[in-house]
């Protein structure tokens, strides 16, 4: 096989690699997935999903040894849910120590919120003018499964609310995250994806 | 703000979507691919596909099945029906479901639900609960997919709801089977009493025919979906005319 794929996903075991492959798959677009971070640290684009908790995803990506690779790959890198935020400091979830791509801290919705895990569509409220965003309006609903989610600050995108107001997408340099899952996210998140493969290797 | 959800649920019956009365006397409605992308297309949140034969049969659900709705589909959906272990949803999962529902096995073997959700994470965890009102108490039925096996359980509905959630369940999908397939509109009562004891995202199943009853059970039983076959399936209601008229009622909907 080539390594002419624009996109490659990073495959940690986890659940819903097969919907993210789909979910390019509709764009036109054939991924390359694999674990190994010989091969990924390649990629011209990356993306790494995830679902589960925080200490299993880190697990899984100090036993793959991706974590080294993604803590200094420099070209564009999606993490979409628990992908997102492993791309933080830190998560509460099992306080468990993160890739650090950002300064963030991973803690758990409040009570408050509602039922818990914050499952379904929800809204997002554009923070930033981002090329990610290209096509997608204030207000657009995208769907949401996760009980952790990080604080707004500067590297914020947009910002969704449930019982607390929390980053739904966030973006620096090269790197972005998603914490709700574009691959299921309809239209709006077919939108996302099609931006991500606009930005430069 | 969470939009409530409107979720199609496909009863799959040797791969052709089916929908009986009470759980009984079965009638095919249609293919489940070409119903899955018209629900899509439609405006539906959320699909659930629902294997009825599977757990009575004592076979697994047909993964090449479930691959196709998921390169199909851009919306999450669910699959339930014979999943016994956690290699059977990791299959399923792997096929590209986003969620695996638990009914029967659970019931049979209640760590089941223990090891989906530490295998996999809560959130891909559903357990379905058919509720039975006897006359005197609402009690959990198993094996429904088949009325000649049908077994009623020594589980009252409510002690079964916070056993699952203990347990790790992520997600509750309640079906009142004495409501099931008449079209007269949800048990809001019994989910108004459940939703007390549910803090996790619970799913109103049974009973609905109209726009009104969608309304009702978001209203009166805060419910975090609502999901209904027959009623979509006959064109008895679509889609966009209910999302429209929920929006009328000032339910958080999406468009």
């Amino acid at each position: 096989m080539t390594l002419t794929s624009p996109v490659m996903i990073a495959d940690t075991g986890c659940a819903n690699l097969a919907s993210v492959r789909f979910a390019f798959a509709r764009l036109g677009v054939t991924t390359v997935t694999s674990a190994k971070p010989e091969v990924l640290q390649k990629a011209d684009r990356l993306v790494l999903p995830g679902v589960g908790s925080a200490n299993a995803g880190m697990a899984a990506l100090n036993k793959y040894g991706l974590a080294e690779m993604l803590e200094n790959y420099e070209r564009p890198l999606l993490g979409i849910c628990l992908g997102m935020q492993l791309l933080l400091k830190m998560s509460k979830e099992g306080d468990t120590p993160c890739l650090g791509r950002f300064d963030g801290i991973a803690e758990a919705l409040p009570p408050r919120a509602g039922p818990v895990p914050h499952m379904g569509w929800n809204t997002l409220g554009i923070a930033k003018k981002n090329a990610l965003l290209k096509g997608i309006n204030d207000g657009d609903y995208a769907y949401f499964v996760h009980s952790y989610a990080v604080k707004p600050d500067a590297n914020t995108i947009a910002v969704t609310n449930y019982g607390m107001a929390f980053s739904s997408i966030i973006h620096r340099d090269n790197i972005y995250g998603c914490q709700f899952h574009p691959e299921r996210s309809g239209s709006v998140g077919a939108r996302i994806l099609q931006n991500f493969l606009g930005a430069r290797p | 703000m969470l939009a409530r959800r409107i979720i199609p649920c496909l009863d799959v019956m040797d791969g052709m979507v089916v929908k009986g009365v009470r759980f009984a006397g079965h009638e095919v409605v249609g293919d489940g691919v070409d119903l899955a992308r018209r629900y899509r297309n439609e405006g539906a949140d959320e699909l659930v596909f629902y294997d009825i034969t599977a757990s009575p049969q004592n076979r697994r659900v047909d993964t090449n099945w479930v691959g196709r709705i998921a390169c199909e589909l851009d919306i999450p959906f669910t699959v339930a029906g014979g999943i016994r272990s956690v290699e059977d949803a990791a299959q399923v999962l792997s096929a590209g479901a986003d969620k695996v529902s638990i009914n029967s096995p659970a019931l049979q073997n209640p760590q089941l639900i223990n090891d989906l959700s530490l295998r996999f994470g809560r959130q891909c965890v559903v357990v379905g609960i058919d509720s039975f009102w006897d006359g005197q108490n609402w009690l959990v039925k198993a094996l429904t997919g088949d009325p000649d096996k049908t077994i009623t359980t020594t589980w009252k509905t409510m002690d079964w709801l916070t056993e699952v959630q203990k347990r790790g369940a992520g997600e509750i999908v309640l079906n009142c089977m004495n409501e099931d397939g008449r079209r007269a509109g949800y048990d809001c009562q019994q989910l108004s009493i459940m939703r007390k004891k549910c803090a996790v995202p619970l799913i109103a199943s049974g009973g609905a025919g109209k726009a009104e009853d969608f309304a009702d059970v978001f209203a009166n039983a805060n419910v975090d979906g609502a999901l209904a076959a027959s009623v979509f399936h006959k064109n008895i209601l679509t889609i966009p005319t209910l999302k429209t008229y929920l929006r009328t009622q000032n339910i958080e909907v999406r468009p």
